[in-house]
């Protein structure tokens, strides 16, 4: 098994550098911020983490026809994704909409 | 992969960290949620129409785009109709279903998987414990933010039992043994295909969204925006899996970016309740029982001033400083009050807000209920500021704030609040607190503030008592 993980890592490298340098990219870019934006910034990242949708889509785009399984749960999980993105994304901006400073 | 969805790959990771970055400024944040939302975009776009996998493009546009749709619109409709004081709520639901929609893509991928080594390919373990992670990762998400969102709309009740604790750690045991022995069976590729090991990966999945449960069950309402930002970092993660299993960076550089940023954030707003994540996760067990121990003790006696006086001793104050809290988020009595201070600074009264960081249930939440109402951003204190204030100030009005400005943060080590910076009320003249009883709030905590001298209690919903204060004050 450690010959399979070991060829899994060297094969995936470049991959595994990007989640690495990732991870400390996501610590930079958080920094100082203003206690007042921890809520939009969360819903910011929740938006964000719906990228997972791209799963979603490529599981649906490849479901066989015959496929029940992949058909029904890849549908839902397009839904549920898309949810998340557009869900996030719109919910995000009213919450920073409030924040305009009135000039 | 096609150049040009590499391009957009690379375009939308890009996307993601200029987003985020540009979210933690007050004056960049809009932009950068927009910026990251066409990022976004693109990558979804390109991934439909350019994905190939062994030369094959995606198929079933139909069921794509109809998904596509229906989230589309009921995630507009719903993010748009939402009231300011449900945004935490509707950030830990849209967190369950990436969290699900995680789950499900490893409960196909690992159908899959069983599928063609049913016709002779090999076991690859990596991608099985890629599968498998992200399904464990996904459904602690999706059940724990059901249950956060559950608890944030008041239908779910604090529930932990004395064994709580153990019971969870226990379960993360079971799903962590269980996993790597399914791991090992499925080493053999005739035992994969194997019925048994189908009903192993479904109890894993069955025993992950019941730790999920169980995880946020005993945590307290007030503590669930943290909780929130920890589930929100683990979807992240979960996607990240994601992004390991299709070779995809864009999924990948979302997914860690939103798993460590959210992990960051998780750690600022335990900061600023000054407590530890340990303490928060360990949850309303702790401060249950304090709070059943300090009500049975004699709390002294608290004053009760009538409205009347209220407003006369506002009308002649020189300055005054409200402090809102849940109470004025419960009540939607933020336009009330805000009636109620141009009412008081017409008569000459100078009125500020004094806001703490974690007033309402989650930071920033009482910024944007006055924002909603038309108070001007400047007469909003934060709460060194304010602390700064209360010293020359002649009455504080506390509306529906406890716990932040509860003294026994400073003066009670057993206290679950100990160490968490308050608002210093009592160097001010007159403190009227505006609470519906006695009763004491969200925390559980018994608040020695009513019973001190300078302190009277003014009882009753708070927009009730700021439309009558308003209408004394024009008669004052």
């Amino acid at each position: 098994m450690t010959e399979q993980l070991q060829q899994f890592f060297t094969q995936h490298y470049d991959l595994i550098t990007i989640v690495i340098l990732s991870v400390f990219l996501g610590i930079e870019v958080i920094g100082r911020v203003p206690s007042v934006l921890h809520t939009p910034l969360m819903s910011g990242a929740n938006a964000i983490h719906g990228v997972v949708i791209i799963g979603a889509i490529i599981v649906m785009g490849e479901a066989e026809p015959d496929n029940y399984l992949a058909l029904t749960l890849g549908f839902l999980a397009v839904v549920l994704g898309t949810l998340n993105v557009v869900g996030g994304f719109v919910v995000t901006d009213r919450m920073l909409e409030m924040f305009k400073k009135k000039k | 992969m096609n150049s040009i969805l590499l391009l957009s790959y690379l375009i939308g990771s890009v996307t993601f960290i200029i987003g985020l970055k540009m979210l933690s400024h007050p004056d960049s944040a809009r932009r950068g949620n927009l910026i990251a939302a066409f990022g976004m975009t693109i990558a979804i776009v390109a991934t439909i129409f350019l994905y190939e996998k062994d030369g094959a493009r995606l198929h079933n546009y139909g069921w794509i785009f109809g998904g596509l749709a229906i989230g589309t619109v009921i995630g507009t409709a719903v993010a748009k109709k939402v009231k300011m004081t449900a945004m935490p709520e509707m950030v830990s639901m849209f967190n369950g279903m990436g969290g699900a929609c995680a789950m499900l893509i490893s409960i196909v991928e690992f159908n899959h998987l069983q599928h063609s080594v049913l016709l002779g390919g090999a076991v690859s373990i990596g991608v099985l414990v890629i599968i498998v992670l992200g399904m464990i990762i996904g459904s602690v998400s999706f059940a724990g933010s059901m249950i956060a969102w559950g608890k944030l709309n008041g239908t779910i009740k604090d529930r932990s039992f004395g064994a709580q604790q153990f019971i969870n750690i226990g379960l993360l045991l079971l799903i962590l043994v269980v996993t790597v022995y399914f791991l090992f069976q499925c080493t053999d590729a005739q035992q994969f295909t194997a019925s048994g090991v189908t009903v192993f990966f479904y109890s894993i999945l069955a025993v992950s969204l019941l730790y999920g449960i169980l995880f946020v069950m005993p945590i307290g309402g007030a503590d669930m925006p943290v909780v929130i930002s920890l589930l929100n970092s683990f979807t992240g993660v979960a996607a990240a899996f994601g992004g390991f299993l299709y070779d995809n960076p864009v999924m990948l550089t979302g997914g860690i970016l939103v798993g460590s940023a959210g992990t960051i954030l998780t750690m600022l707003m335990c900061r600023a309740m000054n407590r530890s994540l340990k303490n928060v996760l360990i949850g309303a067990l702790g401060s249950k029982k304090t709070g059943g121990a300090a009500g049975s003790k004699e709390q002294g006696n608290y004053k009760e001033i009538s409205l009347n006086d209220t407003a006369v001793l506002m009308a002649y104050a020189r300055k005054v400083i409200i402090v809102p809290g849940y109470g004025l988020a419960v009540a939607q009595a933020q336009h009330a009050c805000h009636e109620l201070e141009k009412l008081l600074e017409e008569k000459g009264v100078e009125v500020k807000y004094g806001i703490h960081p974690v007033a309402g249930r989650m930071p920033g939440h009482m910024n944007v209920l006055l924002a909603e109402a038309d108070v001007p951003y400047d007469k909003l204190l934060e709460m060194e500021d304010a602390n700064q204030e209360f010293g020359s100030t002649n009455v504080v009005l506390i509306l529906g704030a406890n716990d932040v400005v509860n003294p026994a943060a400073k003066d009670d080590p057993s206290s679950p609040i100990y160490g968490m910076p308050i608002l210093e009320v009592d160097q001010a003249e007159h403190v009227i607190v505006n609470k519906r009883s006695m009763k004491p709030g969200y925390a559980g905590i018994e608040n020695d503030l009513f019973f001190k001298p300078k302190t009277s209690m003014l009882f009753g919903d708070a927009k009730k008592v700021l439309q009558d204060l308003a209408s004394e004050l024009k008669q004052v």
